[in-house]
């Protein structure tokens, strides 16, 4: 198990060293400086062997997280367990950085002993650690708040502590989609796909019982067959289906009912929380197409054209569209003309940068730049880099539609229609790029 | 976006919160300082305090003198006060042992605290103070604990035991907390259980052979129960345990599959891989044709694709785990290749690794997709992904044999764009392409020829040497292309000299009449002028078959090549199936044994998978499933090693693996089992030096070679020539290779795999060959193929100085005479963990004034698990001081970190000087005139060499063989020795035919020196 755990500054300096085993020294935290942070080369590994031991690491801006160990752990959990704490750290004092954790290095300490015992993780979820590590020393707590704690942390329901109340039940769900593209310059699609995050926010009373629908395509199908025929089923819930590829789901799903009737059924944690993850690579709605036109004029000069399509509704807008064409090392000066938006060459990040605040559907529009290069006795070719898009549309590119959340609280007086429910789709590009 | 929202939340909090100026106090004194603060009566100052103390723990500075001021501070009702004390006694109260006991009252009285959380707060930190006196007190709070009402005491005293059983195992079990350990594992809470299950693999772990865990379908029904309510990390806990359960048969399996299938969905990568990990053991039992099996696989490769959208850490564990079921399983895969394609932001780890599982992929229906993918990678930056998209190519072409043509016509487009080292690495390939599919794309050689004189690497050097060689009919001027190359021979890395070598011998047999002035030089060049042994005895070999019989020659050189297989790069089928046992942990990551890189008893047991049984059996013969890459029984792959050395393994057996530093040495020494090989890594590959080149001391050297007559014939049969060379892989994560055996048969072919050298392979022998040349190899294999410069004994390296001893430093070494010279070759190995530097060595004063010739030639730090062999030229000239025992040699190593001593004993065999070969005269009148009370007597047991051969053997120690008598059966050797101080030893050695008792009589002037000639005489004999 975990041996160790140690964060560092950029200059390798230990912030907070935390040690829960024999076999690791303080030997361990400078041999992870000197070999690792002090490295001159680029890190070629997460994971590093120095003297039979064992480092984990992650970054976090300048900050080094690092688990040591001298055994064969489980390197999933240990990686796992580091995001992990990252989340914790930042729900208790925001960003993670050498400022925030020196200010709250007792507060992390803390943590440290309460979330990772002899190296094994423990309860880690802060909304049950914010219960009882508050920082405010000792609250006088009676007897049952003790005990509802302990519960809490053990429990089956670890997320959620009983006696909720909201005068108005409440809950937001957001489809939150990033769809990702690769495609040649021929505008050949070589690999596509869209990951998916339901988050949920509720502010439910009580410990209520919720029930997540979709257009998945095993669901409606089984529906179909149950019912009438499938065309009639297809009709009936008005929209297509889509086929998920996989999905993983918040600790709260259960997991077993969901294998066996492929239902989504859970109690929610109070307030936010990520309800599912999934995948598709199937009939996506690839919002924009872009299309590049690289010319090289001689050995100082290129012309660049590229053209992008939205390929939507027209009554949709997308917002914050950014092209990145990227230009060789050795440019000296870039001429822009683009029809719309604003372009700008970036000489520090070697691209040109070409924003576009809305765009509506079916549009589209060009820009062509002319690139004077210095002449270089360079043999390498440029890699050409692909174009990147940045850019955020109002649906979900996967055609994931959510079809009901059922909320049931048989302890408390209010029922499903009670509950007021908000549901918004926004598709960001993951990445999404376009070789030239 | 979250958590800025959180942030506004806790802004109070952390603008109240400057904890950071505790981090800045630097001042002298500051001890002093602090220990006032401490004892002051105000709450807020001790607290202030013990954060400064913390603090300072925390950068590194010693506070330890605080120790009892800060103990006083642990009664108190401040709860966050009291954490940082607990703190502050865990990191210091091994430290200071007497003290701690100061603390275990209020621990004890925390035991039984009404608060919950303060009773677990204490049992924890119990358990974390590493002191032997504390844990008899511990007991009884924890015996509490682990009966406590409250479920968050229970799984707190769970981890406890666990801990407690790491600093006294015996009072664990005597305290009977394995039973009441045993008993949690059926608690009604869910994480109490998945600690105690933690709790008790753990301790299992260090107790193989007993029946801890006890699992059986009641406790299995438990843990399931228990894994769909529990914490994520309890989940791992309890899946990781459930992989080392056996299920009873087929239907056990299924059904324990079934109820782990669901976690296949959940958000934790690793509680999927924990559960992808069961899957695949208890798969292993289900038989084939089931539905349920198929059903499975095809649930497994989703979430495994799913793993590939995580962070890059993660996604690299991932891709490590998928290349092993890739490997084991192809057909769960094979249909997701796009998800593989690198990005272009990923990490390098990432790329590479993604790299790897493509080529593994790759299939005749996918092949255009990834041919178009690997040239697109070739233009990328990074030098080492670059290079192995074009080796990726090569092996594209090897494997789906449809695509060899475009793999070609690539290769060739990327050998035009001039890129160094994009050229070097395609002609390493293409030289593999040509292997693989001969005559059919030697029409490229032309464009390779053009890019000769850019190549300056070593590997791919070698490979255009192989190339011009194999092809030298076809290129007009392969004669002057060689001969380029031969102009630096000397410079060139031993696997060039070596394939230059028999790339000349080739064009030599294929157009005698021009080149034979060629072949001469290289010759002469591999014979005489070089130091390397392997180089020196290929030459000797085929000069050797060259002058005796052309004919034959031929046949051996240019044998025709079995084809190599497709298949690259696959792990070892048994070590596959241990470290599918292990996926998710270090192990497949590192894709080697726990037992390589754990220290102690931990994990040192082996996993295997388990065995098909049950009723649905299939026809299958389990072997078969286990076959690497599930092919066709008789088609099993052979493996082919990895990059470096499957060229060497290509090319010629014995290159010299690039990375190995200084002088290369006989690669020969390494006789390891396979396992060891492969789990050792670096460590034991020096851990093991020890282990002697065993290698026939060679009596027959010839100093010119001339063709001798064969004197003890030898069969072929009966030698087997085994090679583990050796890539140096770098334990952090590139996987370690493993080189089959090969035989020198296909040495001298320049064929590796052909089959089991000659005598396994007749028809390459032809019959011709039998008679005087194959008694001349057998001959010269009998010299070991491997042999010594001077055929000098030098005992094997043994460890001279333990690493224990030497703060991290360990030294092992030997003495050899090479060609007149006294060497002391050293390996030195850093197992510290900070780099050392500045070496130097001094020896004492000794018998036969030996010192230092030069500094220890040590030039660049040796980083940690390093190693660096040195030899260090000895001269005969320093003072003189009789050592006892004679050769006892005292010796002073100093680095950086601090000197060290030690002591060796030389052979004295190495201060044999070459002229000490006395004439019969001399010799006769010497051994009168030394007084019989000089002479000593000794017996060697056990000697099966006839006269001949000892003398021969002998003669290679510079021992001399003056007269031989033979008296009634008994031969009757007269030796003489001089040594380097000018002492002359004369011998007398009676061997006596069916007699495997020698008796030697030793007379010297200066007698002492008798018994160390002795033992010289009985070791160069016996080895």
């Amino acid at each position: 198990m975990i041996g160790g755990l140690f964060i560092y500054n950029h200059k390798g300096e230990v912030l907070i060293s935390r040690v829960y085993r024999d076999d690791i020294g303080r030997n361990a935290v400078d041999a992870f400086r000197v070999n690792v942070i002090h490295a001159r080369q680029q890190v070629r590994s997460p994971v590093t062997n120095i003297a039979r031991t064992s480092f984990f690491h992650v970054k976090r801006s300048n900050i080094w997280l690092a688990a040591v160990t001298k055994q064969n752990v489980n390197a999933a959990m240990v990686f796992e367990f580091l995001y992990k704490m990252c989340d914790v750290m930042t729900a208790y004092f925001g960003k993670i950085s050498e400022e925030n954790i020196k200010n709250n290095f007792v507060l992390i300490y803390e943590l440290l002993d309460e979330i990772l015992d002899f190296g094994y993780p423990q309860n880690s979820e802060t909304g049950a650690l914010k219960t009882f590590i508050t920082q405010t020393g000792i609250k006088s707590q009676s007897k049952e708040e003790q005990s509802q704690i302990t519960s809490q942390v053990t429990g089956q329901i670890g997320w959620r502590r009983e006696g909720i109340k909201y005068r108005r039940n409440e809950l937001f769900l957001d489809v939150l989609e990033s769809v990702n593209l690769l495609m040649s310059p021929q505008g050949q699609v070589l690999s596509a796909h869209v990951s998916g995050r339901v988050v949920m926010k509720s502010y439910l009373s009580g410990m209520p019982e919720c029930k997540f629908g979709m257009n998945d395509k095993i669901v409606i199908d089984k529906q179909g067959k149950g019912g009438a025929t499938e065309e009639a089923a297809g009709k009936r819930s008005g929209h297509q289906s889509i086929a998920i590829d996989d999905c993983t789901f918040h600790q709260c799903v259960r997991l077993s009912k969901f294998d066996a009737e492929r239902s989504i059924s859970f109690i929610p944690p109070d307030g936010e929380c990520e309800l599912m993850r999934y995948r598709t690579t199937k009939d996506i709605i690839l919002p924009f197409r872009v299309i590049p036109l690289v010319r090289e004029v001689g050995r100082t000069k290129l012309e660049v054209k590229v053209v992008i399509k939205s390929n939507f509704k027209p009554s949709l807008l997308a917002q914050k569209i950014e092209v990145r064409i990227p230009t060789p090392l050795n440019t000296s000066g870039v001429q822009v003309i683009c029809m719309k938006g604003k372009a700008k060459y970036k000489a520090s990040e070697n691209a040109i940068v070409w924003k576009i605040k809305r765009m509506a559907g079916m549009k589209e529009s060009q820009i062509s730049a002319e690139i004077e290069l210095l002449p270089t006795n360079d043999k390498k070719k440029w890699a050409r880099p692909p174009i990147s898009m940045n850019f955020e549309v109002p649906f979900a590119p996967s055609g994931l539609k959510v079809r009901y959340l059922k909320v049931f609280e048989p302890k408390l007086n209010y029922s499903d229609h009670d509950v007021i429910k908000w549901v918004r789709y926004i598709g960001r590009s993951g990445i999404y790029e376009t070789r030239c | 976006m979250e958590w800025a929202n959180q942030l506004c939340e806790n802004r109070q909090f952390g603008s109240k919160m400057t904890d950071s100026k505790y981090f800045t106090t630097t001042k002298k004194g500051e001890i002093f300082e602090l220990k006032a603060e401490l004892n002051s009566d105000k709450k807020e100052k001790k607290k202030e305090a013990v954060k400064k103390v913390i603090a300072s723990m925390t950068v590194g500075k010693d506070v330890s003198a605080l120790f009892p001021d800060v103990v006083n501070c642990m009664q108190t009702d401040n709860l966050e006060l009291k954490k940082l004390v607990y703190l502050y006694l865990m990191n210091y109260a091994k430290s200071q042992p007497d003290m701690a006991i100061m603390a275990v009252n209020t621990f004890v009285k925390d035991c039984e605290d009404a608060n919950p959380l303060i009773r677990a707060l204490a049992v924890r930190t119990m358990g974390c103070i590493r002191v032997d006196k504390i844990t008899e007190y511990l007991c009884e709070p924890l015996r509490k604990c682990l009966k406590d009402e409250d479920p968050y005491v229970r799984k707190t005293a769970a981890v406890c035991v666990a801990k407690l059983h790491d600093i006294n195992a015996q009072l664990v079990e005597d305290q009977g907390f394995l039973d009441t350990l045993k008993d949690l594992i059926s608690d009604s809470n869910p994480m109490v259980v998945a600690n105690a299950v933690a709790a008790l693999s753990e301790i299992a772990e260090s107790h193989p052979n007993s029946n801890l865990l006890d699992l059986n379908p009641q406790s299995i029904n438990k843990l399931l129960t228990a894994l769909n309510e529990c914490t994520e990390w309890g989940q791992i806990f309890i899946l990781d345990c459930l992989a080392n359960y056996t299920p009873r048969d087929d239907r056990e399996s299924q059904s324990i599959c079934e109820r782990v299938t669901p976690r296949l969905s959940h958000a934790n990568s690793a509680v999927v891989l924990s559960a992808v990990k069961v899957l695949m053991k208890f798969m292993e039992m289900l038989p084939k044709d089931l539905d349920y099996y198929s059903t499975l696989l095809k649930k497994l490769a989703p979430p495994l694709v799913t793993l590939l959208s995580a962070e890059p850490e993660l996604q690299y564990v991932a891709l490590r785990n998928i290349n092993l079921i890739v490997q084991k399983r192809p057909e769960i895969l094979k249909h997701e290749m796009k998800v593989f394609f690198v990005k272009y932001n990923d990490p390098i780890y990432v790329k590479l690794e993604k790299l790897d599982i493509m080529i593994r992929l790759a299939s005749q229906a996918n092949i255009a997709q990834v041919l178009a993918e690997l040239k697109e990678y070739a233009t990328e930056v990074d030098v080492d992904f670059v290079r192995k998209a074009v080796r990726a190519i090569g092996r594209c072409a090897i494997k789906v044999e449809q695509s060899a043509e475009r793999c070609v016509s690539t290769l060739l487009d990327l050998i035009q764009t001039k890129v160094n080292y994009v050229v070097q690495e395609a002609i390493v390939v293409i030289k593999d392409i040509f292997r693989k599919y001969p005559n059919k794309y030697e029409s490229v050689i032309a464009t390779l020829c053009e890019n000769l004189d850019s190549l300056d690497e070593p590997e791919a050097r070698a490979a255009m040497i192989w190339i011009v060689g194999e092809y030298a009919e076809r290129i007009d001027n392969a004669d002057e292309l060689l001969e380029s190359f031969l102009e630096g021979f000397h410079d060139e890395s031993t696997q060039v000299q070596l394939q230059l070598l028999t790339a000349i011998v080739k064009l030599f047999l294929k157009k005698p009449t021009e080149t034979q002035e060629l072949v001469q030089q290289v010759l002469s060049l591999a014979t005489q002028d070089s130091d390397n042994p392997d180089l020196r005895d290929r030459g000797y070999i085929y000069w050797r078959l060259l002058s005796t019989d052309p004919v034959a020659a031929k046949e051996v050189v240019l044998a025709e090549k079995p084809l190599i297989s497709e298949e690259t790069d696959l792990i070892e089928p048994t070590l596959l199936e241990e470290l599918i046992c292990h996926i998710g942990t270090l192990a497949s990551v590192y894709h080697k044994p726990p037992s390589a890189f754990v220290e102690g008893s931990r994990g040192v047991m082996h996993k295997r998978l388990p065995a098909r049984t049950g009723s649905g059996e299939s026809t299958e013969s389990p072997d078969v499933g286990t076959a690497a890459g599930g092919s066709a029984p008789e088609a099993a792959p052979s493996i082919i090693p990895s990059q470096g050395d499957l060229l060497g393994d290509l090319l010629n057996l014995d290159m010299a693996p690039p990375t190995t530093s200084g002088p290369p040495p006989p690669t020969t020494g390494m006789q390891m089992g396979g396992m060891d090989l492969l789990g050792g890594g670096l460590d034991s590959l020096m851990g093991d030096e020890s282990e002697p080149p065993h290698v026939p001391p060679r009596m027959d050297t010839p100093r010119s070679p001339s063709p001798q007559p064969p004197s003890p014939v030898y069969t072929h049969t009966d030698y087997t020539y085994t090679d583990y060379s050796h890539t140096d892989s770098p334990p952090d994560h590139s996987p370690t290779e493993h080189s089959p055996p090969a035989e020198l048969g296909g040495d001298i072919g320049g064929s590796p795999a052909m089959g089991a050298g000659f005598g396994a392979a007749p028809a390459v022998m032809p019959a011709s060959l039998n008679a005087p040349v194959g008694g001349g190899l057998g001959d010269l294999f009998d010299l070991g193929g491997v042999g010594m410069p001077m055929g000098a004994y030098i005992p094997p390296k043994i460890v001279w100085l333990p690493a224990m001893k030497a703060k991290g430093l360990e030294i092992s070494g030997t003495f050899a005479r090479r060609a007149g010279v006294i060497q002391m070759e050293l390996i030195l190995t850093n197992k510290a963990m900070s780099v050392m530097t500045d070496f130097a060595i001094q020896f004492n004063r000794n018998s036969f004034g030996l010192a230092p010739a030069g500094p220890l030639q040590v030039l660049t730090p040796l980083g940690p698990n390093q190693t660096i062999e040195v030899s260090l030229p000895l001269s005969t000239v320093g003072p003189v001081m009789k050592m006892d025992p004679l050769n006892n040699l005292q010796v002073a190593v100093k680095n950086n970190i601090d000197v060290f001593y030690f002591s060796c004993q030389y052979p004295i065999s190495m201060l044999f000087v070459e002229d000490g070969k006395m004439e019969r005269q001399v010799f006769l009148a010497t051994w009168k005139d030394i007084p019989n009370d000089n002479e000593s007597q000794f017996q060697i047991k056990d000697c099966h060499l006839n006269s001949d051969a000892a003398s021969s053997k002998l003669q290679g120690s510079n021992i001399f063989t003056i007269a031989k008598r033979t008296v009634e059966g008994q031969d009757m050797l007269y030796m003489s020795i001089k040594l380097s101080n000018g002492i002359w030893v004369l011998a007398e050695l009676r061997v006596q035919a069916g007699n495997s008792n020698y008796t030697i009589s030793l007379k010297c002037r200066a007698p002492e020196v008798s018994q160390c000639v002795f033992q010289c005489y009985e070791a160069v004999l016996k080895n």
